[in-house]
């Protein structure tokens, strides 16, 4: 198979009001964050906080290359892709902050949240083990005759992972409908895209497995788009496996907390030159796929569903501490209470 | 009636719940057109398809992984580890993932992974193991070890039909050395997290379980006859969830009680029985609660060696002379 970088394509078939729209997906995604940032210093995000910073288009892009249907499974850094998958403002809320109501109840953290019906299935930490998940869920898909499409992310990070590997190389020789997507964003935490891979490109590692690959410029959404549009289509038709490979840039650390004392000087300045809203603006400006006033509009949209999300959960309680034993089984329906907080109670009789 | 054996029961179980049930499927090493090294999905690729019956690469995380996802779904995956030991190549995907998953997820996994277990069989470190205790700590799994044809049978039939992922550890050593009776066309289903009383007795309980449950019989069979001592024998047939119950029951008939396991001491399930023991049934105890477990060295392969190292029966008929005296 050859493995050759896509070019930059025009619109590739892709309407106004669908540029428009990536446009404002990838506009909700970082304004999501921006909006999480402060909550975080205020200490209501009660865990940690990940940044997608620069990466929104390959999120985003990716994601819309799929149908009603589709399955996903995201990386930390797809808070883009969820949006896209159905996954709303007031959720990621309430997930940050830990609240009653948020999908997992106060049990998970951040976008570790899924909904199969509208197709997202969330990750869990270590990284790569949702690559055979993702395969079984294919799997599936093939066993009932449906022609639907599983989509899994990794970073350059986790193809270092024994779970990657047995993941695709299961799903290739079934030929299962899934796409791997690689965000290749220069660093897995600390480390470095060189420290994981001999490898020349990320992408390299397809034709070892025997599957179809795509390369494209994680920072232009349309080629985000349209690569992950070829692989969807392949495993649509019966084709199997593609991995895609999204070049792109992680501009903020791992987490808030991590102050990239790794990164060379001036690293960070150049991708910001790089961003991947500005240049979608600019397209659209050039080419004249949106006015200012959609664009104003779209804007005022954003802050609009965040303004109403984030009054709706502020005040909202905690879970209530009764239900941390529960649905550990189906049966049992709860965990018993241990014996040193029960004689804390008044004795019986 | 035929006889069957332990490992035609298990097959037997598998066979019916893939007729009775078009979500169930199998995924494993070897599995179809071998039938497994044991045999025990023999015929099964000729009967239900290369879809339902899935020959996969060496990957362990990918066979549990792609389970789940599976499960997720609404199908009934079985996975077969060729040999338990290599349960361990997915223990990341078992206990980081497919255990949390109802919990933190609300996402059901029914699934089960099953594999021949156990030693006493010249295996040598990597061909006789006892997992166990390994994913007991594991809060989302449920752990059967079957010891008789009927519950081999009966207990797979019910891991299948679980709402939770169950572990499934069969026991290599009575695969073809144990033989049963099993009507034809009876529904045998062994209930989930319910012990068995073996043997019945009044001085002393074995609590045990796998192919243990043969070789405290077998004790309890020649105290009886030397010593006139009664025995009984509990087998324990799920670890998770334990059978407090039934475990509380024995130790108020008999106040004397061994916990025997096949696998290592240290660490081993009988701590946490006894633990419960300790904390259950104090005071109808009328002398500590002993173990009779594997020395805590890796399973050698010469017979010399691998003898020494595992409980054999005159190990239980020594430590529960001891405990009837003190």
């Amino acid at each position: 198979m050859t493995v050759a970088p896509r070019a930059t394509p025009p619109p590739a078939g892709l309407t106004g009001l669908q540029l428009l729209d990536l446009y404002y997906w990838m506009r909700l995604t970082r304004s999501l964050e921006e909006r999480l940032v402060g909550l975080h210093r205020q200490g209501k995000v009660v865990g940690g906080l990940f940044r997608s910073l620069g990466q929104e288009a390959d999120a985003v892009g990716s994601a819309y290359a799929l149908e009603p249907g589709d399955i996903l499974s995201p990386l930390i850094r797809n808070l883009g892709s969820m949006l896209v998958k159905g996954a709303t403002p007031l959720e990621v809320f309430r997930q940050y902050m830990a609240k009653a109501e948020s999908p997992t109840a106060g049990r998970e953290l951040n976008i570790h949240f899924n909904d199969l019906a509208r197709g997202f299935l969330g990750q869990v930490s270590p990284l790569g083990a949702m690559v055979p998940v993702m395969a079984g869920i294919a799997l599936s898909f093939r066993m009932t005759g449906q022609r639907r499409v599983g989509l899994v992310y990794v970073g350059d990070g986790a193809m270092s992972t024994g779970a990657f590997h047995e993941g695709i190389n299961f799903a290739a020789v079934q030929r299962l409908p899934l796409v791997v997507v690689c965000e290749n964003n220069g660093y897995a935490y600390s480390t470095p895209a060189r420290l994981q891979t001999a490898a020349a490109r990320l992408v390299d590692k397809a034709p070892g497995y025997g599957i179809a690959a795509e390369r494209a410029d994680g920072n232009d959404v349309v080629a985000t788009w349209e690569a992950t549009k070829a692989a969807v289509d392949r495993a649509r038709a019966g084709d199997g496996v593609t991995l895609v490979e999204l070049v792109t840039y992680r501009r903020k650390g791992h987490a808030e907390h991590d102050d990239q004392r790794y990164v060379p000087a001036g690293e960070i300045e150049a991708w910001e030159r790089n961003d991947p809203i500005d240049r979608h603006l600019a397209r659209l400006r050039a080419e004249g796929w949106a006015t200012e006033p959609e664009l104003a509009a779209t804007d005022a949209r954003v802050a609009r569903e965040l303004d109403e999300a984030l009054a709706r959960c502020l005040e909202e309680p905690f879970p209530d501490p009764g239900t941390a034993l529960t649905g550990v089984y189906a049966d049992p329906a709860a965990a018993p209470l241990e014996w040193y907080r029960r004689i804390a109670e008044p004795p019986r009789g | 009636m035929a006889e069957t054996t332990y490992l035609e029961a298990i097959r037997q179980g598998l066979w019916e719940e893939l007729e009775r049930d078009e979500r169930v499927f199998l995924l494993g090493e070897d599995i179809g057109a071998l039938g497994g090294p044991f045999r025990v999905t023999e015929g099964m690729l000729e009967r239900f398809g290369a879809g339902r019956v899935i020959d996969t690469p060496i990957s362990e995380q990918a066979i549990i992984g792609a389970a789940a996802g599976a499960a997720h779904m609404g199908l009934r995956p079985v996975c077969e580890m060729q040999f338990i030991d290599f349960i361990a190549c997915g223990y990341d995907m078992l206990t980081n993932y497919v255990a949390t998953a109802r919990y933190r997820a609300g996402l059901p996994t029914p699934m089960v992974v099953r594999g021949p277990s156990g030693g006493y069989v010249r295996g040598g470190p990597f061909h006789s193991q006892n997992p166990e205790a390994a994913f007991l700590h594991t809060p989302g799994l449920k752990i059967v070890c079957p010891a008789t044809v009927r519950d081999a049978k009966g207990l797979i039939k019910a891991a299948i039909r679980d709402e939770d992922p169950v572990l499934f550890f069969e026991h290599k050593y009575l695969y073809r050395r144990i033989k049963e009776d099993l009507p034809a066309g009876e529904e045998i289903l062994t209930p989930i997290g319910r012990a068995r009383v073996a043997r019945a007795g009044a001085d002393l309980t074995i609590v045990t379980w796998s192919a243990m449950v043969w070789k405290a019989l077998e004790a309890a069979e020649r105290l009886a006859a030397v010593d006139g001592l009664s025995v009984e024998v509990l087998d324990l047939r799920t670890l998770l969830p334990l059978d407090d119950e039934a475990i509380v029951a024995s130790v108020r008939k008999t106040s004397r009680v061994l916990v025997a396991h096949e696998d290592t001491r240290t660490g081993g399930v009988a701590g946490e029985i006894i633990a419960r023991i300790n904390e259950l049934a104090f005071e109808w105890l009328d002398a500590p609660v002993r173990r009779v477990a594997a020395h805590d060295v890796p399973l050698p392969y010469a017979p010399t060696l691998e003898d020494t190292v595992l409980p054999q029966t005159e190990d239980l008929i020594t430590a529960s002379r001891w405990l009837a005296s003190y």
